[in-house]
């Protein structure tokens, strides 16, 4: 199986990233994927042919097997890998998009550019970011809760009963390798939930930045209304004669706030 | 089955294509090709070896299997992937055919008004490799029916999987009195669960590829449409516009 394609696929999601989600995207290759398919596949690799129930019963093994494992958590785990690497490929996507729309932009309007960073997360790409997280931290969660209900709460016993038809009696089945399989699923489960904290911390992190430079503007533009208000000067020089202008923005993007324009009404006020 | 080979050639016809066709093709890549050659190739690895008849008579487990097993569903999926990724190429053929076409008339343009410099020749030919055509006139043609042969095939797949199978569900047991099998025999598949998962998964997943393939459908002729109404705008407009200046002329002549 080539997760080494998906890998690279999502390496180029790196750059966009927060330093959480490189960790995160660290923890799910090393920690689930490489597991995954070093470990926990050669685990999982008898589970059929070593299931042996105490019958001669023809079917029987065949009938319990089935019931006793609805889905392989192999089986599940790949399918949890997959979805949870998959909202990543949105942001790339949005990122190409972006970039798709500048190179138009530069070849209607002669080299200035419609987004000065595409990968800076401003705007719509902010959003796509943080659907993602919430994508990756659901998919996870979903997978838990179905390994959870499926197997009765991570649990392998190593000798189940099953009676089911054509099974003559109540018939003793037994696992094989129950306990390095659950010494895996443990080790799985505690991955998945620290990939899912990571996600939490990565998207409150997030929130926090945003309203944090939400309040700070305000703030700043609350002072400086209070100061053109009560006619006072400029309660603190500025720092520089230039206009100061966040150097992210492109030429496009370049309006007068409402900080400059204060600041400007107020440099020519008369007193 | 060199499924790398594969997503080699679509990923080059993929630049013409529109943004649902790059959808299409990550849907298909990740939850189609991934999941198959992941999950379902172990799950119906040991389809025939655990495949238990409740008889000892030589033969009737294997004449059972054939009996409820003509064609397996892996292979049909192999299959359905196979055909369904092979319009994508008709549309790449179109295109490097165009390419040649356009490569030739500029050799033969340049050869004839004696342009000299090599270099302004590769730069073009470079640009004619990597340019990207619009969609219009016979490329549009071409990819439309791509999209209508991409939509026969998957439909036609699904549906003989539902034939074939009777539904999307993998039953327990099934009951099979083919000769050599003395009786009804009852015979016990392996892993019917996990197997009707993965049946639903994929035919959910062929859904979804047919829904983005009629979509892309409905936004090619939508798209052909408004460009037939604009042209047509602008023809009229410029008719009119002669028009008003011949009457003028003729005002002005009287």
């Amino acid at each position: 199986m080539n997760w080494s394609g998906l890998e690279n696929l999502l390496s180029g999601v790196n750059k966009y990233s927060t330093a959480f989600g490189r960790i995160w995207l660290s923890m799910v290759f090393v920690f689930r994927v490489l597991v995954f398919v070093v470990a926990a596949q050669r685990v999982w690799g008898d589970e059929s042919k070593d299931f042996v129930c105490n019958t001669r019963q023809p079917g029987c093994t065949n009938v319990c097997y089935d019931h006793i494992f609805p889905i392989s958590h192999i089986r599940l785990w790949a399918l949890q890998l997959i979805f949870v690497t998959c909202p990543s490929l949105m942001v790339m996507a949005h990122v190409k998009l972006r970039e798709g729309k500048d190179a138009k932009y530069v070849a209607l309007h002669q080299g200035s550019h419609l987004y000065a960073n595409p990968g800076k997360k401003r705007g719509g790409l902010w959003w796509t970011y943080l659907l993602s997280l919430v994508f990756k931290a659901g998919f996870d969660t979903s997978f838990l809760y179905i390994l959870y209900r499926i197997y009765h709460g991570y649990d392998l016993p190593k000798l189940s009963k099953c009676s089911i038809e054509p099974c003559p009696n109540t018939v003793d089945c037994f696992i094989s390798r129950p306990t390095e399989k659950k010494i895996f699923m443990l080790f799985m489960v505690i991955s998945s939930a620290l990939c899912i904290l990571m996600c939490i911390c990565e998207m409150i992190y997030l929130i926090g930045k945003r309203i944090s430079k939400l309040l700070r503007i305000r703030h700043e533009n609350e002072r400086l209304l209070f100061a053109e208000q009560h006619e006072l000067t400029n309660m603190a020089p500025p720092r520089s004669q230039y206009r100061k202008t966040d150097p992210t923005l492109a030429g496009s993007q370049l309006s007068l706030t409402k900080r400059e324009k204060i600041r400007e009404n107020s440099a020519t006020t008369t007193l | 089955m060199s499924w790398p080979a594969l997503y080699a050639q679509l990923v080059g016809a993929n630049r013409h294509s529109t943004s649902l066709g790059k959808i299409w093709l990550s849907v298909l890549f990740i939850f189609r090709v991934m999941v198959l050659v992941v999950a379902a190739e172990s799950v119906w690895g040991d389809e025939q070896s655990d495949f238990t008849c409740n008889t000892l008579q030589p033969g009737c487990e294997n004449v059972c299997y054939d009996q409820f097993f003509p064609v397996s569903h892996i292979r049909l999926w192999c299959l359905q992937l196979v055909f369904v990724s092979t319009p994508t190429l008709l549309v790449a053929m179109y295109v490097a055919y165009r390419n040649h076409s356009d490569k030739k008339r500029l050799l033969q343009s340049s050869g004839r008004s004696g342009f000299l410099s090599s270099k302004g020749q590769e730069e073009e030919l470079e640009t004619l490799k990597k340019r990207r055509l619009p969609i219009a006139g016979a490329l549009w043609w071409t990819y439309a029916c791509s999209l209508v042969f991409r939509l026969l095939f998957e439909g036609g797949f699904m549906y003989a999987l539902y034939v074939v199978y009777d539904g999307f569900q993998m039953p327990r047991l099934v009951q099979c009195d083919q000769w050599p099998c003395p009786n009804l025999v009852d015979c016990f598949i392996s892993r019917p669960t996990e197997k009707t998962i993965f049946t639903v998964f994929m035919a959910t997943a062929s859904s979804i590829c047919m829904v983005l393939n009629m979509a892309e459908l409905a936004y090619l002729v939508a798209k052909a449409v408004t460009r037939s109404l604009c042209g047509q705008k602008e023809r009229k407009s410029s008719r009119e516009r002669m028009q008003n200046k011949t009457n003028q002329k003729l005002l002005v002549s009287t």
